[in-house]
């Protein structure tokens, strides 16, 4: 590692070197790759970017970059990402997990992320799947995919986490798609530099319990319309697509999250006079 | 009122009305009028379940020395009305010499009061405060308790001053003539002598004011939390403050959230905390030992209120000992303290932020109901200084370990930003140089290492308060502490001498060397604690081998300890 940053790094000095566990052919090596090609070319030294995980297959992502990075328990990056942040307002911070940590034990935070509109990237690898633990079904699961846990299918309706973030807040909607490393980190550069909360769902396909998703690569195309700012419209539109529709569909100018950690404009002793009776 | 309440050393007084008669101002300018005329004093609000009209009590009590904890009885009870009464005055004690004060036009005096045989004084509250425009009735009873414990009609009108003067002359002027009603009606009733002296340089505070001071005196400039009784004035005391100095706090969407932010904060380099009471804790639980796992320094203020589940939130108890000890799954190294007065709450968490700084783990406060939402009044605390720095990475090679075995077991942290430094923070066992791994050497020495910084860090004397020499140990912690004091003190000379009271402020690690240096050349040890199950005992025969005969006494909330019930305790073993 370098003392001093060089202003102008390649992408694979971002890459810390540890081997990932994932899968051959797993769709977040491509996301991996996208990423460190994101923050190139955004000239972002590594040290002063942060990227924030939970638990599950793309969680493993921090410790690949040669980024300051926290892996937590599961479900929680984005409020670890958020304290981060609000404490460290001169870090760029990327939070990103899969779907079952984003959209189901941690679902509750997406949505009170997305109203806080800190000024994250929140990257959902998207594969519909639980991967770590073998092959159950999650938020963004069809309902008659069958499994061990879930025989015939959960039987219940997906979660539609494009929609949920527009409702909630969030100041910018993308949806990506692994297997299109270069437009994906043009979606990224969009997302690290648009203030605020910015969300991007990325399908990356898991081809061990899910070898169905290699269509995929055949079923996503460019969105066929402009990026809007009327969130209203953006949601009509990701409601009623076919869930193949790629690129940034919602750009908010919402104010972001202004508390954050500055400047005392008061001395801490000066606390004792207001108990003087 | 009898001589003897006269001449006793403090006097007891409780203020009863219904939701929006007052009672908590009046009682809280009773306390700082108290204070103005050279008094100590402490108050505690005893309030419903209900946000608005339900009843509530302000109980105070007023003494020549400092207050820490409530009488067994009252000298003095005065309602404002009786509605809903018996709900929120189960627990008080009158006797003959007591007086209850009441308003004719309202209720009888219920019989369950009636019962105690005290004397019966009128006062009519609410026809005296209708003689004055914008009079209210509260204050008339301000005037009265005012004069009853021997405050200056000069000291009221300050008080009143200081907590209605931003409301306009109007509203002072009108409470101060209302106070002034209610004084002409007690001349015949003093019973208790104030110094009268100037002096204001002491504090009012709460325990849960006093945590925030003792928060920012330790450097904690982050905060997050979930709103939760009793914990949250802590909070709100916190987030204007904390802006104030440069900090912030963020409201959470839960406590799994309020912890996390927290941690992420701390990472940055932002001494961070959060508060909370029982339900939150276990909600937190997982997330603590990610702390543990990641070396992230952080303060978990918990503010215990009687348990399990939602339990009686506004109660107090001392029953989240097991939770804040052994709740973390995993073999888990982290530190627990408890303030053993509400004043102590500000060098309790003070030193918790060092404690938490210097070993990179979580520290758990346990406060409790009765000392976070008591005031009391003191002389201004001291503050303390200690180092409370983190022990950064300098000079970063290329072979920076960020989990380095050491010798204390702290390694050298970097912070983002720090070129060279970069490292994941893991909730995966890792090795030193932060990468996972499952390997049994790496897990062995991480886990060492984080056991080591915890148990060989030097405490210093700050782990316990000891006091007294006798061969009868009595053993307390937290808010027990003061009741038990006083209790002791209460004693028979040839009881008293023989007591000696050890209270740890250090509760995990276990200071087994220390205690049984501490309880050198005693023939018998009573634990005391409030809760069901004896937690602190328990954990006291696990990881002490004490050369004494230790016994036990305990209950649960809900309602606070008095001295004679701890006293009354104390003798019967020391007679055994």
């Amino acid at each position: 590692m370098s003392v001093q940053a060089p202003c102008k790094l390649k992408a694979s000095d971002y890459k810390s070197g540890t081997k990932p566990v994932w899968c051959p052919g797993c769709g977040d090596f491509h996301v991996f790759l996208s990423m460190t090609k994101a923050v190139a070319e955004l000239a972002l030294p590594p040290e002063n970017i942060a990227v924030v995980s939970g638990i599950g297959c793309s969680s493993r992502i921090p410790a690949y970059l040669n980024c300051y990075g926290f892996h937590g328990v599961h479900g929680r990056a984005l409020p670890l990402a958020t304290g981060l942040k609000v404490a460290r307002p001169d870090l760029t911070v990327i939070c990103a997990g899969g779907d079952g940590d984003g959209f189901s034990i941690g679902g509750n935070h997406l949505l009170h992320a997305c109203r806080r509109n800190v000024d994250i990237t929140y990257v959902v690898m998207d594969n519909e799947i639980y991967g770590m633990t073998k092959g159950q079904p999650s938020p963004t699961t069809a309902p008659d995919f069958d499994s061990k846990i879930a025989p015939g299918g959960p039987g219940i309706s997906p979660f539609h986490p494009l929609v949920i973030a527009l409702a909630s807040g969030a100041n910018f909607v993308a949806r990506a798609f692994s297997g299109d490393p270069n437009g994906t980190t043009k979606i990224l550069v969009d997302a690290i530099r648009h203030p605020g909360f910015s969300f991007v769902q990325i399908l990356s396909p898991c081809v061990t319990f899910r070898p169905d998703q290699r269509e995929w690569k055949q079923k996503v195309h460019p969105a066929p319309v402009e990026t809007t700012s009327d969130a209203a419209r953006a949601a009509r539109r990701v409601m009623t697509d076919d869930g193949f529709n790629i690129g940034v569909l919602y750009k908010g100018s919402r104010d972001k999250y202004a508390q954050s950690v500055g400047n005392s404009v008061r001395h801490e002793r000066d606390l004792d006079q207001e108990f003087l009776v | 009122m009898t001589d003897q309440a006269a001449s006793a050393s403090s006097l007891s007084i409780a203020l009863f009305g219904k939701g929006g008669a007052g009672v908590i101002t009046a009682g809280e300018m009773l306390l700082a009028a108290a204070a103005r005329a050279g008094l100590y004093g402490m108050m505690i609000r005893a309030v419903g379940p209900q946000i608005r009209g339900g009843e509530s009590a302000a109980l105070i009590r007023l003494g020549h020395a400092p207050v820490n904890c409530l009488d067994d009885r009252l000298d003095v009870l005065l309602a404002i009305d009786w509605k809903h009464a018996e709900r929120l005055l189960s627990d008080i004690e009158l006797d003959q010499d007591s007086v209850v004060v009441t308003d004719p036009e309202e209720a009888e005096v219920p019989a369950s009061i009636t019962a105690f045989g005290p004397q019966i004084r009128e006062l009519p509250m609410a026809e005296l405060a209708a003689e004055i425009d914008g009079g209210r009735a509260n204050m008339v009873a301000l005037g009265y308790l005012a004069a009853v414990a021997g405050v200056s009609q000069k000291a009221v009108d300050e008080a009143i001053e200081k907590k209605l003067g931003r409301k306009g002359k109007k509203a002072v002027q009108a409470s101060i003539d209302a106070a002034k009603l209610g004084c002409s009606r007690a001349a015949n009733l003093k019973s208790f002598e104030a110094p009268n002296g100037s002096s204001d340089s002491r504090w009012m505070i709460s325990g849960n004011h006093a945590t925030g001071l003792g928060a920012m005196r330790g450097g904690i400039r982050f905060a997050a939390g979930y709103p939760i009784t009793p914990a949250t004035e802590v909070l709100e005391w916190l987030a204007p403050r904390l802006n104030d100095a440069g900090g912030t706090l963020t409201q959470a969407e839960d406590e799994l959230a309020s912890l996390n932010m927290a941690i992420g904060a701390s990472f940055g380099g932002v001494p961070s905390l959060t508060a909370t009471s029982g339900p939150g804790l276990s909600l937190m639980i997982e997330s603590i030992g990610l702390a543990v796992c990641a070396e992230i320094p952080l303060v978990i203020i918990n503010v215990m209120r009687a348990g399990p589940s939602t339990g009686i939130p506004t109660s107090t108890e001392q029953s989240d000992f097991n939770a804040a000890v052994y709740g973390v799954h995993g073999d888990a190294p982290h530190i627990v303290v408890a303030p053993t007065s509400v004043s102590d709450c500000v060098y309790t968490t003070q030193w918790a932020v060092h404690l938490a700084e210097a070993t990179q783990a979580p520290v758990i406060v346990l406060s409790d109901q009765f000392i976070g939402q008591a005031n009391v009044i003191t002389e201004p605390i001291p503050e303390i200084t200690f180092f409370s720095k983190r022990k950064l990475a300098e000079d970063i090679g290329e072979d920076f370990e960020r989990y380095a075995i050491t010798a204390d077991g702290v390694s050298p942290m970097p912070l983002p930003g720090m070129p060279g430094g970069q490292y994941t923070a893991d909730s995966l066992e890792h090795s030193p140089r932060a990468v996972p791994s499952g390997l049994a050497n790496n897990h062995l020495e991480q886990l060492d290492k984080r056991a080591r910084k915890i148990a060989d860090f030097d405490y210093g004397q700050h782990w316990a308060d000891i006091e007294g020499d006798g061969d009868l140990v009595v053993i307390t912690w937290g808010s027990t502490t003061s009741v038990a004091r006083e209790a002791i003190g209460r004693l028979p000379e040839e009881i008293k001498n023989r007591i000696r009271l050890i209270s740890p402020r250090l509760l995990l690690p276990a200071m087994p060397e220390q205690m049984t240096a501490a309880v050198n050349g005693a023939s018998r040890a009573l634990v005391i604690e409030q809760n069901h199950s004896g937690q602190f005992y328990r954990f006291l025969r696990a990881f002490h081998d004490l050369p004494l005969d230790v016994q036990a006494m305990y209950r649960p909330g809900p309602t606070v300890f008095r001295p004679r019930e701890i006293a009354t305790a104390i003798r019967e073993w020391s007679e055994q």
